[in-house]
């Protein structure tokens, strides 16, 4: 496979658009599932995976061709999906007014330790209250967490992603981990 | 509470990067330790869950939408690229440039009166006459003058910038040709070279 990418990736540096398009179909749903799990949103994350593969074809050239093709992209994609939390952060206070309610805040949209109600382990009920606690995570953290478990890289791989000494990977896998345990325990 | 080392040793297994000594103590404080199990098995849960929720597939028409906003190629780069790929065309049409100035600039230069030096061609102001009865023999090129045909040529005739005059006894057994604008210029000179290389490459053949 990564000797088919590093073929279309050379066509795509001579200006082959459809040589980027097959590069496009093989790693969209990765991307696009990293995004989702970064930013919680399905549309922000289209725009975030589509503007991620705009930046990899603009920025081509820059790519070494000696390295894995993936790494690089999700390091663009990765880059863009924290640089998005960090700027819409303001919106997100905590004691901020939820939009649409009246005097209804953040805090409560977080659940308390209380055992959850059993319908709430429904497989798509789960899903969305692990996804909540991937996005309460720290954003350092949530970029760990979501390449480690959601993309399934090794820790030597998401060291180079986020450009981080594999101490400071693991350090923050642990961290998020834990943080995630205190938060799912009674689910 | 149980030490902090143990937490630790957790970790490690969870990296699938501990030592078999290490992973021994692990197990062997997991038996003597209900809090720590716990803990253990949350962190289990935990990776279980957060795993079971990946595998989503990319909106319909991704691709598409992809390609659709990547950016179209800026000239310069396209040229740059095109220049970088065809050596052979820049450099013929880089010939062919030069040669076209040259034949532009000669154009420019040969504003003077000339013809080719034949026998009985009679020459008055500007203007070459082959008198009657005469026979010119050989090619006629006249340059910038007129040419007036009362007798009889055996070769081509070529009038660049002028104008010819063919009276009724005159005779010309070539073919008459007359060029008076740069194009035709410019056309003239191609045929003309052409014709000198088709006919290096002929000589060997009638030798």
């Amino acid at each position: 496979m990564e000797a088919i990418v590093k073929k279309r990736i050379k066509q795509v540096i001579k200006g082959d658009q459809d040589a980027f398009g097959e590069i496009v179909e093989i790693y969209k749903n990765s991307v696009y599932q990293l995004c989702f799990r970064m930013l919680g949103n399905r549309h922000e994350a289209e725009d975030m995976a589509q503007e991620a593969f705009i930046r990899a074809y603009v920025n081509i050239h820059t790519f070494n061709q000696d390295f894995k093709f993936s790494t690089w992209l999700f390091r663009i994609a990765t880059n863009l999906c924290i640089d998005r939390i960090r700027k819409k952060k303001p919106d997100y206070y905590l004691d901020a007014e939820v939009a649409g309610t009246e005097g209804l805040t953040m805090y409560s949209q977080i659940p308390d330790k209380t055992p959850l109600p059993e319908n709430e382990v429904e497989s798509l009920e789960l899903h969305e209250t692990i996804q909540k606690e991937i996005l309460k995570l720290p954003e350092k953290y949530r970029s760990a967490i979501v390449l480690k478990y959601i993309e399934e890289l090794s820790l030597n791989e998401i060291s180079e992603i986020l450009d981080l000494p594999l101490g400071t990977v693991k350090t923050r896998i642990h961290r998020g981990r834990e943080a995630l345990r205190q938060q799912l325990q009674y689910v | 509470m149980c030490p902090e080392q143990i937490i630790e040793l957790m970790h490690e297994y969870l990296d699938e990067e501990i030592e078999p000594d290490k992973e021994q103590i692990l197990r062997e404080h997991l038996q003597t330790c209900k809090e720590c199990e716990t803990i253990f098995n949350e962190l289990k849960k935990t990776i279980a869950f957060v795993k079971s929720i990946s595998h989503m597939q990319a909106p319909a028409n991704f691709t598409a939408n992809v390609l659709s906003r990547l950016p179209k190629e800026k000239k310069k780069v396209w040229m740059g690229r095109w220049l970088k790929n065809h050596p052979m065309l820049v450099a013929a049409s880089l010939f062919f440039l030069l040669m076209l100035g040259s034949i532009f600039s000669t154009w420019n230069q040969d504003q003077e009166f000339s013809v080719t030096k034949q026998k009985n061609l009679v020459v008055k102001n500007n203007t070459v006459i082959v008198p009657k009865g005469e026979t010119v023999k050989g090619d006629v090129i006249v340059r910038n003058g007129k040419l007036e045909i009362e007798g009889e040529i055996k070769g081509n005739v070529t009038v660049i910038n002028g104008e010819k005059y063919l009276a009724s006894a005159g005779h010309v057994t070539g073919q008459i040709e007359e060029v008076n604008e740069v194009f035709d210029w410019v056309w003239y000179h191609m045929k003309r070279t052409a014709q000198e290389v088709i006919d290096i490459f002929d000589q060997p053949e009638t030798e």
